[in-house]
């Protein structure tokens, strides 16, 4: 569905020049729910520009639904930027116009009669769930509903891709859900390829099912969500994953030498990491039965994504020496990653 | 009541006809000038905001022309502009006396600040809509259209009724060297006649015109606020 090869973007020349996206190649296939996810200043924005050519990139070729988007005409850019809706980060509705009259802002010169354009409009509300705000203002209107009006102009022209641009970055965790929710909706129900830039790790988690991480203008990583977050091979991408679970509290509790990180001798505090897609048996029992190890869970970070298990476990583990080297190396054998934090026996 | 008036404002009474007429004189001057400066301002003022760096239609050397001739006819006073432009007057009005030969100073006058309160105006619009727009295959003129100046019909009310009552007070400057309305009437009958009552009157007359203003202005800018 899209398919870019070295794009690049500057700003500026000279001294001042700034290289926004450097040599990106992408492809999003149809359907994808396609997460594109770096830090502010990472060039995501500018990239995500340069699918409908709101920025026009210095080099590279930008291919969408089959149209080579750079050799267009600006009468054949402006009809296909009518098959690529995009939402925005700050929603940008028009203020002086009602929900039913934004919703109906791309329609005009459709060729749709007035009665035609208010049937989609109502058509449109109706999907995002807002029927009931038809007449009313943006700014009578909560973050979440902007956004599902923004959604549904941006669904009006019935497009093949939604771009959208930080599109829960100004909302509260719950409402983000709600909205990713309606999004993955809009993915199922009318088959639209999404491609979603982000900062948080847990939007990608949500919806995604292939994500690219970007840092200084580049690509460093690209996979489906689930191998990206089973086996990160970047810092800035664990950095990501890390934000997401609470497994990486320990590290800051075992260096403030909280209460719960002071171990008796003997102990010592694992983290279990499940990364691969078998992980179902029940591990913890089992070792403790097994190896006659005492394991007391701290923190445990179980998630299901695209129909597997990811996570891990923080545990103190305590007992016989050798048993706890034997039930290490069992669970290693299990494919599971077991780092030790911290050992009484070492500190001591 | 004939005998009251006769009593406070004698000279007033002596001259109503002549003061009718001057009423009438001021306002087509502000409603003709107005006209013209608001179309040209319009003109101006959206040229500038879509020419500037970074505009939709970015272009240096039409922005650069623009920003410098409206900064010069600014930095001439009124006054001295009038005298500057008696020759384009008679050719353009025929006269430069009269409410005919005070349209095109007067349009000189106020066009350039027309056009600064218009730039400001949809300088507010958010750069965010002019990209929605874009996305959504607007073209430039729509853009223009129907973003920019949809918009902002709220703040070009503002500046259009802080442009027009500057505008009152110009013609009345314009008044004081022959192009009659109330400037003309408080000068010739009232200042040099000393019936001080004649300018009394007309500095009422005048705000009562600046009000009326001010207050078509606050409803248009009521109603496009939501």
């Amino acid at each position: 569905m899209i398919d870019l090869s070295h794009i690049s973007k500057d700003f500026g020349d000279g001294e001042a020049q700034v290289h926004a996206v450097r040599d990106v190649s992408l492809k999003i296939a149809d359907g994808d729910i396609f997460g594109v996810i770096g830090f502010s200043g990472a060039g995501k924005s500018t990239l995500v520009r340069c699918i409908n050519l709101l920025e026009r990139p210095t080099a590279g070729r930008v291919v969408v639904d089959g149209q080579e988007m750079t050799q267009l005409s600006s009468a054949q850019l402006r009809q296909a930027r009518k098959k690529i809706g995009m939402i925005f980060q700050h929603f940008n509705l028009m203020p002086s116009r009602t929900v039913a009259d934004n919703v109906a802002y791309p329609l005009r010169r459709s060729g749709l009669n007035k009665q035609a354009r208010l049937a989609r409009v109502r058509e449109l509300l109706e999907l995002v769930g807002i029927a009931d705000k038809e007449n009313a203002y943006p700014s009578q209107l909560s973050g979440g509903q902007k956004q599902r009006v923004a959604i549904a102009r941006a669904l009006a022209n019935e497009p093949k891709v939604l771009l959208c641009d930080e599109a829960t970055s100004a909302l509260d965790p719950q409402t983000t859900k709600a909205i990713l929710h309606l999004l993955r909706e809009v993915n199922e129900k009318l088959g639209i390829t999404i491609v979603l830039i982000t900062h948080e790790m847990a939007v990608v988690k949500e919806i995604c099912n292939r994500v690219a991480v970007m840092e200084r203008g580049q690509i460093v990583e690209e996979g489906d969500v689930f191998g990206i977050f089973a086996d990160p091979k970047q810092d800035v991408t664990r950095n990501f994953i890390n934000s997401t679970s609470n497994l990486h509290k320990i590290d800051e509790l075992i260096d403030l030498n909280a209460h719960i990180a002071q171990l008796k001798p003997g102990e010592l505090i694992v983290r279990l990491s499940y990364a691969t897609r078998n992980v179902s048996e029940a591990l913890i029992s089992h070792v403790s039965r097994e190896f006659n190890v005492d394991v007391n869970i701290i923190f445990a970070n179980i998630e299901i994504l695209q129909d597997s298990t990811l996570g891990g476990t923080v545990a103190i583990f305590s007992g016989e020496r050798e048993n706890i080297t034997k039930a290490i190396a069992f669970m290693i054998e299990k494919n599971v990653g077991v780092e030790v934090l911290k050992d009484a026996r070492v500190s001591a | 009541m004939q005998e009251f008036l006769l009593n406070i404002i004698p000279n007033v009474v002596k001259d109503a006809n002549i003061l009718g007429r001057s009423v009438i004189e001021t306002l087509q001057m502000t409603v003709r000038a107005g006209l013209i400066s608001f179309v040209l301002g319009m003109i101006f003022g959206t040229a500038l905001v879509v020419t500037r760096p970074g505009g939709i239609m970015q272009n240096k050397v039409i922005y650069q022309i623009l920003d410098k001739v409206i900064n010069v006819l600014r930095s001439v006073p009124f006054i001295i502009l009038l005298f500057c432009l008696l020759p384009l007057t008679r050719l353009i009005s025929g006269t430069a006396i009269g409410v005919k030969g005070a349209i095109v100073p007067l349009v000189f006058g106020t066009t350039p600040f027309f056009s600064r309160q218009i730039e400001a105006a949809l300088s507010g619009v958010d750069a965010g809509l002019i990209e929605a727009a874009q996305s959504m295959g607007n073209n430039n003129w729509e853009i223009i259209f129907s973003v920019y100046w949809k918009e902002s019909v709220a703040a070009i009310a503002r500046g259009t009724s802080i442009t027009l009552i500057n505008l009152v007070g110009l013609t009345a400057m314009a008044g004081a060297v022959g192009a009659g309305g109330l400037g003309n009437f408080a000068y010739i009958y009232g200042q040099q006649r000393n019936h001080m009552d004649d300018i009394y009157v007309t500095v009422v007359i005048l705000v009562l015109l600046v009000m009326l203003i001010q207050l078509i202005g606050n409803i248009v800018v009521k109603r496009n606020t939501h």
